[in-house]
């Protein structure tokens, strides 16, 4: 019987021998439900854990680094930041709405565990190409799922990044991230505190939703099989979850918990066992204090529920009447379900008598590592020398073609269904190169940008990480901000291939290299494998959240108008255009080397930013990404309604992707004071064209010209007509 | 002078009008949905948010909160009460203000600022505007589209393009005749759907929500003292 | 024809919004409300008599698009 059971839990033949060693005997069912959560890829890393010690994780305003709920850093004046982000994305796949709204209801948990307040959500979403009416399906419902919670739970979504590839058709990515505030005497750990505290299980009630979620939805590919597996979707309750960060929040200022832990996979098993094994301590669970949605609960359905909206406090004996009280307060149900106990035992009781017995920290500790077999796959070297076909069209011809590319076009279609306003802290909201957020009462603000790029990374992982990392440090540079620390969710396919460990492992290489060279911390991270779909294994999509800090907050930009220079700022473009959008576009392929990043350049683009930003009063800055220089031109002055007149000359100036480039745009007369910080700074600086007129006017090897009303229009249309279902591509 | 600002499960604005009422120089105080009493207060906003996770309808479970009764005794004194948002829904459902408010045309949530033309500056929430004058606002909403009932509403508020001339281009939600805000007969209840709290500060859309939440604090201060008679 | 669907919930999956209906209920003075389930119905017209014809296209409708297979049951009715 219990073998059946165990690989129907997921477990593998040696994984449930070793439950067998550690106990000393035969685990029973609820024991079992318990390991064959807390050991699924999803909550042990157990592919992945063996490679994440090198990362740099340690800087002097480092709090709290990986390994918590949350990383934490100190921002001074008392104040400090926490900041996480996690992926979603085979939820999102099974039912779009509700598994994006889940994820980011269980990505605020994370924040306000630490006692911080959430105020920004970002997202880094992935779809395959929106001519397919499943697509948009899956497109609709993920950027209504983020609205429909995040705008009721009251966090603004400020930014993110999406992409349409048909690698992402039958597994889109869904990674949310969130930053919080919290002042530097209210941080909480997910700690259960000494014996005798007691646990309190607060918020929604227990219910059977997502039942081995964890192990089945999250640790195993999809396939025909697919829809077996669906019964497993959670539903999130945005009101009950603002009720519950309210709260906890009034719990933190009356210093009530000894501890916090959310309740997200594998529920009530997960925030039993992490806290009793981070103090080092056991814990008795009684399963009948438990309030529950459905009476007939058995006690593993209630060791894996992983319904929404729980918090599990820990609380010395003297103040749990008041806690109650609180809870009472701002209307969510409170139950004392625990006591933490001396010795290691967790100890799990239901009907009055005992149903687990075992160690709390073999549940987290003893999860298996395995060390899968890694090697370089032969079809990397193909992809490095695949010549592009010489399909070049006029670059007035690509220039439209990329700005009607929903990955690059207007994303307002997206954004202005979330609130990216409340808490009247939005200096920089989406539709920009990061977001910036004022911290009140200080003159601070917080950036952050989001960055990844499958297409880059599939062609090298390494350079394509690494490059996220500068890409991210700039895109919060130009806003005047300094990077501070960063977060990463590492999407990858079937880690049982070799060839995606080894893409996993160049990964971990490349961040780690950029984050060592840029001086920028690793705080936490989150590894989400499985992404594949019929044995075809996504890109390798790493995403960098990375956050920096402006201090003070720089003026702000000028409106661009006529009469201003463009200066194209940082190293000059290489002839490769290996990974980038015009190579998808216009080009239809994929191949070639990515240009590296340069660590001592990306150094210095990013110092003359930040000092751009913040010395020459009214400078625009944009960075240069996806797209290149000349998209880059266009998004400027399709916000600003002006016309210009620059010169390119080559398709590599124009739409070539090499890091540490930035556009500055100044009045003609400030141009020189720009020059000179570019020399201090030891930057390049080439003068690109100047502002004015109602049309792009491009000199090249021929010149074109394009009335800037047309442009608008393609880029405006990039999403918003591909959604009325108005383009078959 | 002390404006109340009711929060109840869900809202999440509260915090927001209170800063932006003391930015303009007033005192405020959080009332939460369980109290049954406003005395001593000069005036209430309901602020924007999800109030009850706008289940069953928006604002149609909030309306019972026991702070309701209270509200609608403040607005018999003729005291000054304004809804924003999730607050304008609740003082409809509540039979304050005429009307519904219905999920936008396009079935999807707005969150971008609006232009605005004043229709009337007999109201607490115009009386420092001028008729005519354009303001930029951001709106916040997925059920933001007005319905009238049975009796004309009196509009304070219409969405307009940035010249101030009323289009069905102008009008982002569908709202019957453009109305972005009304006001009861007698001016002292009103209901807006875009957030005036977000348009104060330099950095914001615009500074434009300033002149309407001056006209509130005006009222407040201007209605005589007495009238409720504690 | 007519066709009226009635999508449910399925028991096992959360309904926040009838959780909440519920409560509200309760401090409404209607304490004996224990369970409230908020559920919707579609109203489907088909021209044509035949009853068994617009039975299986509903249904078909139903499971590609009007429910979701992940979390609601149906059920069809036909009128007149």
């Amino acid at each position: 019987m219990a073998e059946t059971l165990h690989r129907r839990l997921g477990m593998t033949d040696d994984e449930f021998a070793t439950v067998n060693e550690i106990l000393g005997r035969s685990p029973a069912d609820p024991e079992l439900a318990m390991y064959s959560v807390m050991w699924s890829e999803h909550c042990s890393y157990k592919s992945s854990r063996a490679h994440l010690g090198g990362l740099p994780t340690d800087a002097p305003w480092v709090v709290v680094g990986p390994g918590e709920n949350a990383g934490v850093v100190d921002i001074g004046d008392g104040w400090m930041a926490a900041l996480r982000i996690e992926s979603h994305n085979h939820p999102s796949f099974v039912e779009p709405y509700q598994g994006a709204a889940t994820g980011v209801g269980g990505i605020l948990r994370d924040i306000f565990t630490m006692g911080a307040r959430p105020v920004g959500l970002w997202n880094q979403i992935r779809f395959g190409k929106l001519s397919d009416p499943h697509n948009r399906f899956l497109f609709n419902g993920v950027v209504a799922g983020i609205a429909g919670y995040g705008n009721a739970v009251g966090v603004p979504t400020l930014g993110g990044e999406v992409e349409f590839d048909p690698v992402y058709a039958g597994n889109p990515l869904v990674n949310v991230m969130c930053l919080g505030i919290l002042r530097d005497d209210q941080l909480v750990l997910g700690t259960a505190g000494p014996p005798g505290t007691v646990a309190i299980l607060l918020g929604a009630l227990t219910g059977r939703d997502g039942i081995g979620g964890a192990s089945v939805l999250a640790s195993a590919s999809f396939d025909a099989g697919a829809g077996a597996k669906r019964p497993s979707v959670q539903v999130g309750d945005p009101f009950e979850e603002k009720k519950l960060i309210e709260a906890c929040l009034d719990l933190y200022e009356r210093r009530l918990v000894v501890g916090v832990q959310d309740l997200g996979a594998a529920g009530l098993s997960c925030a039993a066992s992490e806290p009793a094994a981070r103090a080092g301590v056991g814990m008795d669970l009684n399963l009948d204090a438990v309030h529950l949605r459905e009476p007939d609960m058995t006690a593993p359905e209630m060791l894996m529920s992983e319904s929404q909206e729980r918090m599990m406090a820990f609380v010395a004996p003297d103040q749990v009447e008041e806690v109650l009280g609180v809870a009472a307060r701002w209307e969510i149900e409170a139950s004392v379900v625990g006591t933490v106990a001396g010795g290691d035992r967790l100890r799990v009781y239901h009907n009055g008598t005992q149903v687990v017995d075992v160690p709390a920290a073999s549940l987290t500790d003893e999860a298996p590592i395995l060390r899968r077999p890694i090697s370089r796959p032969d079809w990397i070297d193909e992809l490095w020398n695949r010549a592009d076909p010489h399909a070049d069209v006029p670059l007035d011809v690509a220039l439209l073609g990329l700005l009607d590319d929903p990955a690059l076009g207007d994303r307002s279609w997206i954004y202005e269904q979330f609130d990216h306003m409340l808490f009247l802290n939005t200096v920089h909201g989406p539709g920009r190169d990061g977001s910036l957020i004022r911290v009140r009462g200080t003159d601070k603000g917080l950036a952050v940008s989001t960055d990844g790029n499958g297409r880059l990374c599939q062609l090298d992982p390494r350079r394509g990480a690494e490059r996220l990392v500068y890409e991210a440090a700039l895109n919060v540079a130009v806003l005047g901000a300094r990077p501070l620390a960063v977060v990463d969710n590492l999407n990858f396919g079937n880690p049982e291939k070799p060839a995606v460990m080894w893409q996993f492992t160049e990964t971990l290489a490349g961040l780690g290299a950029a984050c060592e060279s840029l001086g920028v911390p690793i705080v936490g991270g989150n590894v989400s494998f499985y992404n594949e779909t019929d044995g075809r294994d996504i890109f390798p999509t790493p995403v960098v959240g990375l956050l920096g800090m402006a201090e003070p907050i720089p003026s702000l930009p000028d409106p661009v108008a006529g009469g201003m220079s463009l200066l194209l700022v940082g190293p000059e473009q290489s002839t490769s255009l290996a990974g980038t959008a015009y190579q998808r576009v216009v080009r239809g392929t994929l191949g070639g080397r990515p240009t590296r990043v340069n660590a001592d350049q990306g150094g210095r683009s990013i110092e003359l930013a930040i000092r751009i930003a913040h010395v020459v009063p009214g400078a625009v800055l944009h960075d240069v990404s996806q797209g290149g220089a000349l998209v880059a031109v266009t998004e400027l002055l399709i916000a600003g309604e002006v016309g210009a007149r620059t010169g390119f000359g080559s398709v590599e100036e124009a739409f070539g992707e090499d890091p540490h480039r930035f556009l500055c745009l100044v009045p003609a007369d400030r141009k020189a004071q720009v020059e000179q910080l570019a020399r201090e700074v030891g930057c390049r600086v080439e003068d690109i064209g100047m502002t004015g007129g109602s049309d792009l006017t491009i000199a090249g090897t021929e010149t074109v010209s394009i009335p800037l009303e047309r442009l608008a229009e393609v880029w405006k249309g990039a999403i918003s007509v591909r959604m009325h279902g108005a383009v078959h591509e | 002078m002390t404006i109340g600002i009711v929060a109840f499960p869900g809202t999440n604005c509260e915090q927001d009008v209170a800063y932006a009422l003391e930015t303009l120089g007033a005192d405020t105080v959080t009332v939460w949905h369980r109290e049954t009493s406003l005395d001593g207060l000069d005036g209430v906003v309901l602020p924007g948010g999800f109030a009850h996770g706008d289940y069953l309808r928006t604002g149609a479970i909030a309306r019972f909160s026991p702070v309701m009764a209270a509200v609608e005794k403040l607005a018999a004194e003729g005291r000054p009460v304004l809804g924003i948002c999730n607050g304008f829904q609740i003082l409809c459902e509540a039979g304050l203000l005429p009307g519904a408010l219905i999920a936008n045309r396009d079935l999807k949530f707005i969150c971008r600022p609006v232009h605005l033309r004043v229709e009337s500056t007999n109201s607490i929430l115009t009386r420092a505007a001028t008729v005519g004058q354009v303001l930029t606002i951001p709106l916040n909403s997925y059920e933001g589209n007005y319905v009238p009932g049975p009796e004309a509403p009196t509009a304070v508020l219409r969405y307009c393009e940035p010249d101030g001339s009323v289009t069905e281009a102008a009008n982002p939600n569908g709202s019957s005749d453009g109305i972005a805000g009304i006001v009861n007969p007698a001016g002292t209840v009103a209901g807006l759907m875009p957030h005036p709290e977000r348009a104060i500060e330099d950095f914001m859309a615009s500074t434009d929500g300033q002149v309407l939440l001056e006209s509130f604090i005006a009222s407040v201060d201007a209605t005589p003292a007495g009238v409720s008679g504690g | 024809m007519r066709a009226v669907v009635t999508i449910t919930r399925r028991s096992e999956i959360a309904d926040p919004e009838g959780a909440t209906i519920q409560r509200a209920l309760v401090d409404l003075g209607y304490g004996e409300v224990d369970s409230v389930r908020v559920n919707r119905t579609i109203e489907v017209s088909m021209p044509g008599r035949d009853r068994q014809h617009v039975l299986e296209a509903v249904r078909e409708m139903c499971e590609k698009m009007l429910a979701n297979p992940v979390m609601e049951d149906f059920e069809i009715e036909i009128l007149d």
